[in-house]
C-alpha cells in the first residue's frame, strides 16, 4: 500500500507512449511540492520511462504497483 | 535537470507520417529528459510542415508494407505535431527550416506552421548541434 496520500490520479490508460509521461509531467508542474500523483498507465513504455524520467528530473517515485491490465506509478513532486 | 545536457539534433529530411512520428517521438523523449533539441527540415519534411498541411495525409515511408499500413494508421498516438507541442512545452525546442530547401520550394518562413522557429543554413545548424549528436531520418 501506498504511504503517501495521493492528491490526484492521472487516468492514462489506453494513451500510446509517450503520452502518460507527458501527463505526468504536466501534473508535476502545476502541482505543489509534497503533492502526489497516481498515474494509471497500460503503456509498456512507461514502465521504463516513469522511473527514467522521475530520477532525471529528481522528483520521488512513491510506488509501481501492477493491477488488471495497467500499471500504477505513484510519483511525489519533490522539488 | 541542474546541469546543462548535450543538445541532440535531429535532420528531419521524409515527409512521411510514420517516419515524422518517429522523429517527433524522439524529440519529445529528448526534451523530457532535459536535452536540448534542434531539428532541421529539408525536403520532403519541410513540405510537411506548410501551414494548414501539418495535419494533412503525407502517406506512409515504402518500409510500410501493405499489412502494416492500416495497423500503423490505426494507432491512437498522438498527431506527430501535438507530440513537437508537447516537446516544446516541456523542454528546450528549436524547430529551423533549411534555407536551401525554402529556397528550392519557393517558401517564405510565412508560408510555414507557426510551430517552425526560423530558417537557418547549414552551418547555424551544425553550429547548434556543436558536439551533439545529429541524426538524420
Amino acid at each position: 500500500m501506498s504511504t503517501v496520500q495521493v492528491e490526484k490520479t492521472i487516468d492514462a490508460r489506453g494513451m500510446a507512449c509517450p503520452g502518460p509521461l507527458m501527463n505526468l509531467i504536466g501534473a508535476i508542474r502545476q502541482g505543489q511540492v509534497g503533492q502526489a500523483f497516481d498515474v494509471l498507465s497500460s503503456d509498456a513504455g512507461s514502465k521504463t520511462d516513469i522511473p527514467a524520467w522521475v530520477a532525471k528530473a529528481k522528483q520521488d517515485l512513491v510506488e509501481v504497483r501492477e493491477d488488471d491490465g495497467f500499471t500504477h506509478f505513484v510519483v511525489r513532486k519533490a522539488r | 535537470m541542474d546541469e546543462r545536457e548535450k543538445p541532440i539534433s535531429l535532420v528531419l529530411f521524409s515527409g512521411t507520417d510514420d517516419k515524422l512520428s518517429a522523429a517527433a517521438v524522439l524529440v519529445v523523449g529528448a526534451a523530457a529528459m532535459g536535452r536540448p533539441v534542434n531539428v532541421f527540415l529539408q525536403y520532403y519534411a519541410l513540405d510537411a510542415f506548410r501551414s494548414g498541411q501539418v495535419t494533412a495525409d503525407h502517406a506512409l515511408s515504402s518500409d510500410a508494407t501493405a499489412a502494416q499500413a492500416p495497423v500503423i494508421r490505426a494507432h491512437p498516438g498522438e498527431h506527430w505535431s501535438e507530440l513537437l507541442k508537447q516537446a516544446k512545452d516541456v523542454g528546450e525546442v528549436n524547430i529551423q527550416a533549411c534555407a536551401l530547401s525554402m529556397d528550392m520550394f519557393h517558401l517564405k518562413q510565412t508560408d510555414l506552421d507557426p510551430i517552425v522557429d526560423g530558417v537557418e543554413g547549414v552551418a547555424a545548424f551544425m553550429a547548434s548541434a556543436s558536439d551533439g549528436q545529429v541524426v538524420f531520418i
